[in-house]
């Protein structure tokens, strides 16, 4: 069953030294709260797994949280490069990170696999490249009906998987709608999880039958963080912040710059200030639900 | 505003896709081709997004690709996995339409890095979807600027596979997609040859000359024994393309 806590406290009682921690969400609903507090608990030596590291790990790796990332497309979107992951990777700052590199088709279908419950991934990929020459991770099987090759990787199961939904109701179900990514795979995955929510409600209400509802004993802890996904978007909420999204390319090129950005906006704040950004990018929708209700009880 | 090679690159691309098309579009160049021919001569192609979203039809460019402008315009959207193993493993897309950092004459693609991999002058983005992408869709078409550095003799790594070492590989490796059938550059437009499969120019943009082709490729290049002057871009597809731009700066 979910338990609703405070950030801090979901973070503390969830994640571990060493763990392996996806943090998913594909462009939408990217748990940047939930990140931040990590990085302010000093965790260390984590693996972090995600398609698309995004900002949210080029802010972790930068803070010196992780030694190994787990990826298939490692930028900022439309942008250019992670630089904070650039500088790990080529120059070990602030610590050395070790990568395992594959395609989202992979990495997509190993989520689904760690949600079913096997072992590895089969599917129709990496025809002639060079990814498997350098991560011994994908391998191939044969079919035992066809004789067709078929690529092989593990299945994803993260110590901890984060992300951020939409709602919460009352009895600690968690809602998502729009881009769904892979984040209900890997919930599902996980041993452990925790899912921030823009709003908690008593009921979902009126809602298409296909929506999709990860029902509260696939959850661990849930902590309302209104605008937790910020800089990235929340549907019906806010939009994606672009203009975030470029200035990052300044702040992270150089380590001082970075570091008192992320003295100013993520040590010396708290999980409250995500609300103020993303009633910005609201355009008014923000917090409409009547039902709204305090998290923290 | 696009200099006029930038420009006249987009709209040769967009002229590429066909109404009837459903198109996996790579973010960038990819998606203002995609979206300008959309736009223009196609009103009914698919354009779909690996982040899901089938059918969109954006009213501005996204800068990621899986702004929320592709989910609220789409016709649906699909969770990652299901876009990857039904809908692209599937067999489901005529078309994908990809950029890319390196490419070679057989038009195989780097997005990986430059130099060795273990320890890369340049560490770039790496394949994303394109890998598989690049044998599932029908065809590909590929949008890149032209230079020297980016049009290589030999690539650091294969991200994504093209004809290979040309011939028929594909069809040995057991690929039954056609892989990439059309290049189009700031230059010109590039097709394969149907025996060899190299990469080679079949049509030249108002004003370029061979030797300015030639000089922005690391590979001799060769020439379609018919080569075509790209026609020049028409008024219609130049606002259309403007608006569209116009319209991604102002709400950003």
């Amino acid at each position: 069953m979910s338990r609703f806590l405070t950030l801090a406290e979901a973070v503390e009682s969830t994640v571990r030294d060493g763990d392996s921690v996806a943090m998913e969400g594909f462009t939408h609903l990217i748990p940047f709260a939930a990140g931040h507090e990590v990085i302010r608990q000093r965790r260390r030596r984590l693996t972090l797994i995600r398609m698309t590291p995004d900002l949210i790990y080029d802010q972790l790796i930068g803070m010196g949280c992780a030694d190994k990332l787990v990826f298939s497309w490692v930028g900022n979107p439309g942008v250019g490069s992670l630089h904070r992951f650039r500088d790990a990777y080529e120059n070990g700052w602030p610590v050395p990170i070790t990568i395992e590199e594959h395609s989202h088709a992979a990495m997509a279908n190993a989520y689904e696999a760690g949600a079913a419950g096997l072992p590895f991934a089969v599917f129709r990929g990496y025809l002639g490249v060079d990814l498997p020459k350098v991560n011994r991770n994908i391998r191939h099987v044969t079919c035992p009906f066809t004789g067709e090759q078929l690529a092989a990787v593990p299945a994803i199961r993260p110590d901890v998987t984060v992300i951020h939904a939409l709602r919460a109701d009352r009895a600690g179900n968690v809602l998502i709608e729009g881009i769904v990514g892979v984040q209900k795979e890997a919930v599902l995955a996980a041993k452990r999880s925790i899912v921030t929510v823009e709003e908690i409600v008593e009921d979902f209400g009126a809602r298409s039958p296909n929506t999709v509802i990860l029902p509260s004993w696939t959850v661990g802890a849930i902590a309302c963080v209104p605008g937790g996904a910020h800089p990235s978007f929340a549907q019906g909420y806010y939009k994606r912040d672009n203009a975030y999204y470029k200035a990052w390319d300044a702040i992270s090129r150089d380590r001082d710059s970075f570091l008192a950005w992320m003295k100013t906006n993520v040590l010396d704040k708290g999980p409250e200030a995500f609300a103020v950004h993303a009633s910005r990018m609201g355009a008014g929708k923000f917090t409409q639900s009547a039902q709204n209700v305090d998290a923290a009880e | 505003m696009a200099d006029a090679s930038t420009e006249m690159m987009t709209i040769a691309a967009a002229r590429a896709l066909r109404n009837t098309d459903i198109c996996f579009v790579g973010i960038g160049m990819p998606s203002a081709a995609c979206n300008l021919a959309r736009l223009t001569h196609a009103p009914d192609i698919t354009l779909i997004y690996e982040s899901g979203t089938i059918a969109t039809k954006p009213d501005v460019l996204p800068l990621s690709i899986g702004d929320g402008e592709l989910c609220d315009t789409a016709l649906t959207t699909v969770p990652v996995v299901e876009m990857f193993r039904y809908w692209l493993q599937g067999g489901r897309f005529t078309v994908g339409f990809l950029g890319g950092a390196q490419i070679d004459r057989f038009a195989n693609l780097n997005t990986t890095v430059v130099g060795p991999y273990a320890k890369p002058k340049t560490r770039l983005p790496g394949g994303g979807g394109a890998p598989e992408i690049s044998s599932a869709c029908g065809e590909i078409f590929i949008i890149m600027r032209q230079a020297p550095r980016s049009f290589v003799d030999k690539l650091d790594f294969v991200t994504s596979f093209g004809h290979g070492e040309g011939g028929d590989q594909r069809a040995r490796m057991g690929i039954k997609t056609k892989g990439p059938t059309k290049l189009v550059t700031d230059l010109a437009i590039f097709e394969p040859d149907p025996m060899t499969k190299e990469m080679s120019v079949t049509s030249i943009h108002p004003g370029v000359t061979r030797e300015q082709i030639e000089a922005n490729t690391g590979w001799p290049v060769r020439y379609a024994a018919n080569v075509a002057a790209t026609p020049t871009p028409t008024d219609q597809e130049l606002t259309v393309l403007r608006e569209l731009h116009a319209r991604t700066e102002s709400r950003l």
